[in-house]
């Protein structure tokens, strides 16, 4: 399995905690942080991470907010939005406002794991072409 | 509830009241106004019409018999200054003039004498024989002494029939005599007797004491005759009229005019009821009229009113009904409301429980725990647990589904597949009515984003709709999917029935909410307008093409993005 780097966010502690602990035993690295504003503080100083696991509804700055701070300043951090029944067209909107893809509550854990991986793997396609791009760039000019 | 119905038949008893009042006041009041002012002119005009005409009437006969007493007094006057001026022998004068009288007026002259002073006629010509008759004593003896001229009451006489006499006095030197002539009392009657108006109506004459000058005629009432006396004692020469009562309570109307020549008065009488027999007539029709047009009125006023009120009370009850239909949708809404906020919070912790069964699992495989002798029992039960979860998720599901009233998931789907589905849902109804389903599908129609069971609810609600309408006949459905030609990006599905169709006048009504034109208790008139509805929320069309006697067609067109594809819809959508 390839190492991905996640970044779990939701105000259910101990939702989280037992995600988190599952996840690491399946060799994932987890952060957990309960708020959309840790979150963000998170991502400012772990840039390591691939992907966020955000669930749509929580108190203050809640999911959809998180979602349209973290595309504006982590552009290529990809999200997966989690979300009981209720919130279905939220986290629709999420996609439609960039988010990878979106999870119901309770979720498999191997799904949930497919799918990080998967938006892990179009996140490193992403920097891939970038990098090329810029190589490119970088070697053209020279050229 | 009761109060509010107590309050409610208050209400319209009270608005019938009103009505009542206003219809009555504002019909009556014109009416009575008017028919009482032509009522009032039209009596006052008559009667004026009836008086005059009366009166001259009777000026004219009493200017007739006025010149016929004063040209028969003129003869016999005429006839005194002849004898006095002549030489003949009085019988033969008598003779002589009385058979020319005769020959000139025929029979008015009945006879002809001279009187001397002491009352004895002693010269006469008539048929009576009354020579040397004494007069000294008779009352027209007495008066006529003392005047050049006079004319006598209606008396009965020496003879015994009523006459009266005209007198002339004739003076020679010395002795005086008077010239007297009877008058044919028949003659003189027929100048008054001719006036005869209506059926009672009739004239005579009578002196200033109240004696009868002329004949006496039926219906004649005595009392009346000392009024008219005492009225003429000023000898007022103008035609008076006036209305009268008898005894008996018979209102009659008097008319009296006042000769000139003599104290009498002529009188002309009538039973009021004939005089204005006409005008009776009239008022008698007037009034059945009026009655007629009140009775009218007043069953209108009780009729019209209830009537309206009862169409204002169906009316409120049909809004009423409405208004709880929904109150009702509002209620459900407000629980489905609740029942979705509770559903959401049992799903967190019912996700932390399936997480933590989960991770005990993920425990277990751990190697110091493979030898724990109860391990297939741990894990049985933590497989019961995520079961149990997903069961929790099932019901929290539905409850949500209760609570949207449709599940408003959205998912990507194909149309096709949901007609498929309904088709065969509806296909037993439709055998029973003798109704054939024919599905045309386009194969490779694009996905829809879509709720599936709103979409459902919209084709049952439409195929239930034609097999409803073709309940009767039984028919032939035809569904259609297929790429919009005409709208970009769209599927089109058509539902199209040979059934009996929608009249033009409902046309417009259908998609209107509560509009229906099943029986009560059959149909909420819903169906329709939830389906408007659920394609409006869609981003869709819906419209309708009906002929009467053809069939009915309803189109719906929803959109489609064109960037959902297949393979992504597949790791997209999980239910």
């Amino acid at each position: 399995m390839d190492h991905i780097n996640l970044l779990l966010v939701d105000d259910e502690k101990a939702f989280l905690d037992t995600l988190t602990k599952r996840l690491e035993k399946r060799g994932v690295t987890v952060t957990a942080v309960y708020s959309g504003k840790d979150s963000l503080e998170e991502l400012e100083t772990k840039k390591s991470i691939e992907v966020v696991i955000l669930d749509v509804k929580m108190p203050q700055m809640d999911g959809i907010q998180t979602l349209i701070e973290i595309k504006k300043r982590f552009p290529l951090v990809e999200v997966i939005m989690l979300t009981g029944h209720a919130t279905v067209e939220t986290a629709i909107d999420g996609m439609k406002l960039g988010a990878f893809d979106y999870l119901m509550k309770p979720c498999d854990i191997d799904l949930l794991l497919s799918k990080a991986l998967n938006a892990a793997d179009k996140k490193k396609i992403h920097e891939e072409k970038i990098m090329e791009a810029r190589i490119k760039e970088i070697t053209g000019r020279r050229v | 509830m009761e109060n509010s119905l107590v309050e409610r038949n208050a209400f319209y008893q009270v608005l019938t009241r009103r009505m009542r009042a206003l219809i009555l006041i504002v019909s009556f009041l014109p009416m009575i106004l008017t028919t009482s002012i032509l009522f009032y002119r039209f009596n006052h005009a008559y009667t004026q019409k009836i008086q005059g005409h009366i009166s001259e009437l009777l000026q004219k006969h009493s200017d007739n018999i006025d010149t016929f007493l004063s040209e028969k007094s003129g003869n016999i006057k005429y006839l005194a200054q002849l004898f006095n001026r002549g030489q003949m022998a009085p019988d033969i004068f008598l003779q002589k003039h009385l058979a020319l009288l005769k020959s000139e007026y025929g029979d008015v002259f009945t006879d002809i004498g001279i009187v001397n002073e002491k009352g004895i006629q002693f010269s006469y010509e008539g048929p009576f024989k009354l020579e040397n008759a004494d007069y000294s004593n008779a009352e027209w003896f007495l008066k006529a002494k003392d005047k050049p001229f006079y004319i006598s009451d209606v008396f009965t006489g020496l003879r015994g029939h009523p006459h009266f006499i005209i007198a002339v006095k004739i003076k020679t030197n010395g002795s005086d005599y008077i010239l007297r002539s009877t008058i044919n009392f028949g003659a003189f009657n027929s100048l008054v007797g001719n006036i005869h108006i209506g059926k009672t109506g009739f004239a005579f004459i009578i002196d200033t004491n109240g004696q009868l000058q002329t004949k006496r005629a039926d219906g004649f009432k005595q009392p009346i005759i000392k009024s008219m006396v005492d009225r003429h004692q000023n000898r007022n020469s103008q035609t008076t009229f006036t209305k009268e009562q008898d005894v008996s309570g018979n209102k009659y109307i008097v008319v009296t005019s006042m000769l000139k020549n003599i104290d009498w008065v002529m009188v002309f009488q009538q039973d009021l009821n004939d005089a204005f027999h006409d005008l009776r007539k009239t008022q008698h029709l007037t009034i059945v009229i009026f009655i007629l047009g009140c009775i009218a009125i007043l069953s209108v006023t009780f009729v019209l009113p209830r009537n309206i009120v009862k169409l204002i009370s169906i009316s409120d009850q049909k809004s009423e009904a409405m208004n709880k239909q929904v109150v009702e949708s509002g209620k459900l809404a407000t629980i489905g409301e609740l029942a979705s906020g509770i559903a959401h919070e049992i799903n967190n912790p019912v996700a932390i429980m399936v997480e933590e069964a989960g991770w005990i699992e993920d425990l277990l495989e751990e190697e110091d725990l493979k030898e724990c002798k109860n391990l297939d029992e741990f894990k049985r039960s933590l497989r019961q647990i995520n079961t149990q979860g997903k069961r929790c998720k099932e019901i929290t599901h539905k409850l949500l589904s209760f609570a949207r009233k449709t599940d408003s998931t959205i998912n990507d789907l194909q149309i096709n597949d949901s007609v498929t589905e309904i088709v065969s849902l509806t296909a037993q109804m439709a055998r029973y009515n003798n109704v054939i389903i024919q599905t045309i599908l386009q194969d490779d129609i694009p996905y829809i984003r879509i709720s599936p069971s709103e979409l459902q609810q919209v084709i049952l609600n439409l195929i239930n709709n034609a097999i409803d309408a073709m309940e009767k006949s039984g028919g032939t459905i035809v569904i259609q999917t297929k790429t919009s030609r005409i709208e970009e990006n769209h599927v089109v599905l058509s539902i199209e029935d040979d059934g009996p169709g929608i009249p033009k006048e409902n046309l417009d009504r259908i998609f209107d909410p509560f509009f229906t034109t099943k029986k009560v208790g059959k149909g909420t008139g819903l169906g329709l307008s939830i389906c408007y509805g659920i394609i409006q929320k869609m981003g869709g069309e819906i419209e309708v093409y009906s002929h009467v006697g053809v069939g009915t067609k309803f189109r719906i067109w929803i959109p489609f993005q064109e960037n959902i594809l297949i393979d992504e819809s597949s790791h997209s959508v999980e239910s």
